[in-house]
């Protein structure tokens, strides 16, 4: 996983459905590794294998058509359990870029520390996006971090997308948040000897 | 203006605040469990820094744990290097742990509360996303990724923006045979599963009120299912009642000056929310979910809805989830038949909700096709069962009392549901494959769950109780 994130041209991977869980993203038989590696074998396993672990023809990461460094999903993406696997696995699948019209908090959060960039688009925008893969798999999406904008390149339209600034910061620069809060060491512990209480 | 409860607490515990930057937040007690923490671990290791407060992070291995012979070795050679690694790395770092064996075992967010380490007014994460559950004391606690865990352990702290904020009253009085967990499958069925991403919650209202600990913590669990950050209920007299006298709660002097502390943490009258609702204890009928996220939830009595009442640009998933259902739209789920009957995990493996079932089922004999599991939450839980004689009134249902763990809440230890087979569960999710690969799961309180152990089929509580 690359530990910073500027640009990007890339197609991109469609899968126009709700509310993806992050169960389905990772079920959690596999999450007993130890370490954060190799997660992307069984990204969507149950959606991309049936039960003798035979590919499924319909589903559309088994379909080489469609590939790209972008994944593009429907509303409240990764939702459910906290498991920071599932951002892993996206990571390690090699998506650099997640694409919905909403997504839940958590995972939003795990995404930025791993330095996968998830963006929120409008509900038209993804629409559109939607609509110009199915007529083109070849669609090529550009995403400009610094400027904040994500482009449909045959088309040229583009939307600009939020950001804080501090985690903007870190994945231009590769920083994270722990070298942060350990640069806080000084504040922590005046902060601790200011309460009487553990609460 | 006043402020909200959710921001007294969130205030006292900004170490700094930056513009531009998220707050660093000082965090009172790190839960860990198996899953989420060896890579956190491994990054302190990689860093070579230690654990910076040992005694504010405890341990408890629960996820991957099975439910019988905890005595033997852990048959599964992934899961028992998950708990052995745990083991090894809070002797390696100085951590407390209470596992597999100790008697203070058991399911992350139900050992908590039960020893006294949850209080009001503190903030507690953990590695799971219904550490919600702990605010039913008047906590902000919510669920963090395995980098955040590394965060606090690393620091005692973590970056976090400040969520929006959002209060749901539930007025008046619950009907006979509704409980918590159908006052929290109601609020997600009617706002969505994504109906409170960026929020965090307090409940209140006299229906919330007049609820137990343990009711309370059934509701503050499934917050994250709306896509709360988390949910929060002003602790007292009940709060207070349930913590005095607890393992780890304060003692004497201190017990006296906390309480002070504590009885000022509710949500001053003019303070303000973004968001308001407001619903109506009445209306709530026993709940049941019939699709694959926990917003997808009805009445007992009425019917999935039919393709027409749905919209269109969620036509889609919605016809996804019922063919992994194996539902039709439209149709009903009153007397549709179950295999599997859950009752446990975090939601509702806590005493009173091993009483609640007891007190259902005495006298009664399960179906006879139907598998029962119930966990229980923590050793202690466990424990107080059998003092209780619980367990022979389960033994004599034919209700199979197992020791505590996540169980079947999700599919990772030993207990599955088979695919294809239909499971009542009291737990949080319906997710595909979250019972097991294939297995299909439908929501619903204990006494919901317990009728169907009963009769075989999807029942009405109410015309049972
Ligand atoms: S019981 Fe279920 S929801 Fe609760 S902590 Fe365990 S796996 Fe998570």
């Amino acid at each position: 996983m690359s530990k910073t994130f500027q640009h990007l041209v890339s197609t991109a991977v469609p899968i126009a459905i709700e509310n993806i869980d992050t169960d389905q993203i990772i079920p959690a038989r596999f999450l007993k590794a130890t370490t954060r590696d190799g997660f992307g074998e069984n990204l969507f396993r149950d959606w991309r294998f049936d039960t003798n672990n035979e590919p499924k023809q319909d589903f559309i990461l088994n379909n080489p058509i469609y590939k790209g460094e972008v994944l593009v999903a429907g509303k409240n993406f990764g939702c459910g359990s906290s498991r920071e696997h599932a951002a892993w696995a996206i990571g390690d699948y090699g998506f650099k870029v997640v694409i919905s019209s909403f997504f839940a908090d958590i995972f939003k959060n795990n995404a930025l520390n791993n330095f996968i960039l998830p963006i929120t688009v409008t509900d038209e925008f993804l629409d559109k996006i939607f609509r110009a893969i199915e007529a083109d798999p070849a669609t090529q999406l550009e995403t400009d971090l610094e400027k904040q904008s994500l482009k449909i390149v045959a088309t040229g339209e583009e939307i600009s997308f939020d950001i804080n600034p501090y985690k903007k910061a870190c994945l231009i620069n590769g920083y994270d948040d722990i070298d942060y809060l350990l640069s806080l060491r000084k504040e922590i512990e005046s902060y601790e000897a200011s309460r009487e209480f553990n609460f | 203006m006043g402020k909200t409860l959710f921001d007294k607490i969130w205030d006292s515990h900004v170490v700094v605040s930056k513009p531009g930057f998220p707050d660093a937040v000082y965090i009172n007690t790190h839960f860990i469990h198996e899953v989420t923490s060896p890579q956190a671990f491994d990054g302190l290791r990689k860093r070579g820094i230690p654990v910076f407060r040992t005694a504010k992070t405890r341990a408890t291995a629960d996820h991957n744990v099975p439910t019988i012979d905890q005595h033997l070795p852990i048959k599964e050679a992934l899961s028992r290097k998950q708990v052995e690694m745990l083991t090894a790395n809070t002797k390696e770092f100085g951590v407390e742990l209470y596992g597999l064996g100790h008697p203070y075992q058991g399911i992350v967010h139900v050992i908590g509360p039960e020893l006294g380490i949850t209080l009001p007014g503190m903030t507690i994460v953990c590695g799971d996303s219904h550490t919600s559950t702990h605010g039913a004391f008047g906590a902000i606690a919510f669920g963090i990724g395995t980098s955040e865990v590394e965060q606090v352990l690393a620091t005692q702290c973590i970056l976090q923006y400040r969520p929006k904020r959002m209060k749901i009253e539930v007025n008046g009085q619950l009907k006979k045979g509704v409980v918590s967990k159908d006052i929290i499958l109601y609020i997600i069925s009617k706002i969505s599963a994504s109906g409170a991403t960026g929020y965090f919650v307090e409940y209140a209202g006299e229906a919330i009120r007049s609820l137990s600990m343990e009711a309370r913590m059934t509701i503050c669990n499934m917050s994250i299912e709306m896509g709360a950050r988390g949910g929060l209920i002003a602790p007292d007299q009940t709060t207070f009642d349930y913590i005095k006298g607890r393992e780890f709660a304060p003692k004497g002097a201190d017990w006296d000056k906390a309480l002070a502390y504590w009885e000022t943490l509710y949500t001053d009258a003019d303070a303000e929310f973004d968001v308001v609702l407001t619903f109506d204890a009445a209306d709530i009928e026993p709940m049941i979910t019939y699709g694959t996220n926990p917003g997808m939830g009805i009445g007992v009595t009425q019917h999935i809805p039919a393709l027409t009442e749905v919209d269109d640009k969620e036509k889609p998933s919605f016809k996804k989830s019922l063919e992994y259902m194996g539902l039709e739209p439209g149709s009903e789920l009153l007397g549709k038949k179950v295999d599997y009957v859950f009752i446990g995990s975090c939601t509702n493996s806590r005493i009173e909700d091993l009483r609640m079932v007891a007190d259902f089922v005495k006298g009664k004999k399960k179906a006879e096709d139907v598998v029962v599991w119930i966990v229980p939450g923590s050793k202690q839980v466990e424990a107080q069962a059998k003092e209780e004689g619980i367990d022979k009134i389960f033994e004599a249902a034919g209700f199979h009392l197992r020791q505590p763990g996540c169980s079947a809440c999700l599919g990772m230890n030993e207990d599955k549901v088979p695919a294809g087979m239909y499971c009542i569960s009291t737990s949080n999710r319906n997710f595909e494959g979250r019972q097991g690969p294939n297995a299909r799961t439908f929501l619903a309180s204990p006494l919901s769950a317990a009728a169907a152990a009963i009769t075989g089929k999807v029942t009405d509580v109410r015309e049972l109780v």
